[in-house]
């Protein structure tokens, strides 16, 4: 039953995200992938339009695939399973356990999940670059996609030299938006 | 008004107006919480920033949970939560309902996969901030590039394995590792 998938997808994501909105993509990619919810076309849409959109980014990813799955009903299920877990374990620390994350097993588990998480991170970063420089079908190189990813890059870490914080999140996704109409309209 | 109505309306306003996620967040939940309403300390503030870093879930949620509870006991964490989340489901609650007729159209369509590049580019970007703030001794050097190969595996074998076991994996070593009676694992000073 979707709802049911969509409540206990959802929580595993808000039960596992250490870390941000950036640990919570694998793992919301992990869920959507398993159950065909969204291919990762669409998913690299989704992230864009959250880093575009005010509010959590892990919130507005649950909110879209709970309603493009389910409904409205749908999307309260999703966005109510990732807020729980956060929701719950802050609550516990300040009623009962404000020393818990002193706990040298809470210690020891957090000092091994800040490198783990950040390896996943990395290794969906790379996986979605690769994946973005081949041709769909077969095994070519997308020569177009590999200039545009070469461009991009140098655009958005090369701007930190010449401005203070550099390009933006959001100025970044224009930029390549803006690029896309221009390189894939005329080509 | 009543504290509660306060802290709904406050947090709405949080997640109306921070755009890029959770760090972002922090630092206007701390304009408005300690230096204008005066909610809580600074010390308070930089206390959540742990907690928030090392629990689960977004950080946004874990600051309006802690901040509402102080003020307002579990109503009012309960509305500051709602509060943080109700702006952003509703915008893309109403973004879902057009999306994809909204890619059909060919000039969007193309935005869209130029769109793809960046988010590639902004993954690997957190990623490589997260390298620069880290510990970099052997363990966590060690974690982070078992981790690393062991997802791209998963990814390019198409192997349905989450990445759920790889965390609990390296928290179950890290536990091994740090917390190992003295004796056997003394290399495991570094």
């Amino acid at each position: 039953m979707i709802y049911l998938d969509l409540l206990i997808g959802f929580l595993e994501v808000g039960l596992f995200s250490f870390g941000g909105a950036y640990a919570a993509i694998p793992l919301i990619r992990d869920v959507v992938l398993a159950h065909e919810w969204l291919d990762d076309e669409m998913l690299s849409y989704m992230i864009a339009v959250s880093e575009s959109t005010p509010g959590p980014i892990m919130v507005n990813l649950a909110t879209y695939v709970g309603s493009n799955k389910g409904g409205l009903l749908g999307a309260v299920i999703a966005t109510m399973a990732v807020m729980l877990p956060a929701f719950l374990i802050i609550l516990f620390i300040m009623v009962s356990a404000k020393s818990l994350l002193k706990n040298p097993y809470v210690q020891a588990v957090l000092r091994g999940l800040k490198p783990c998480v950040i390896g996943v991170i990395l290794a969906t970063g790379v996986y979605m670059i690769i994946g973005n420089c081949y041709v769909k079908t077969g095994t070519g190189i997308d020569i177009t996609a590999l200039l545009m990813t070469c461009g991009l890059s140098l655009i958005y870490f090369g701007s930190r030299k010449f401005i203070k914080k550099g390009l933006s999140p959001i100025g970044l996704i224009c930029l390549s938006a803006v690029a896309g109409v221009a390189v894939y309209g005329i080509f | 008004m009543p504290i509660l109505i306060e802290l709904f309306l406050t947090f709405a306003k949080i997640g109306l107006f921070t755009f890029g996620g959770g760090y972002a967040m922090l630092s206007i939940i701390e304009n408005i919480c300690v230096e204008q309403k005066k909610w809580i300390t600074h010390d308070e503030m930089m206390n959540i920033t742990v907690i928030a870093e090392s629990t689960p879930g977004p950080i946004a949620i874990n600051c309006a949970t802690y901040v509402g509870y102080k003020k307002g006991k579990l109503p009012g964490a309960i509305l500051a939560t709602l509060g943080v989340a109700v702006p952003s489901f509703v915008i893309i609650f109403a973004i879902s309902m057009f999306l994809e007729g909204f890619l059909e159209i060919t000039w969007i369509a193309h935005a869209f996969m130029g769109i793809k590049i960046a988010v590639g580019i902004l993954i690997l970007d957190a990623a490589i901030k997260m390298i620069k703030k880290m510990k970099k001794k052997p363990f966590q050097i060690g974690i982070l590039l078992a981790s690393f190969a062991v997802i791209m595996l998963i990814n390019v074998l198409k192997l349905h394995l989450s990445s759920i076991v790889v965390m609990l994996s390296a928290a179950i070593v890290s536990i091994a590792f740090f917390l190992a009676p003295k004796g056997h694992g003394k290399e495991g000073q570094s």
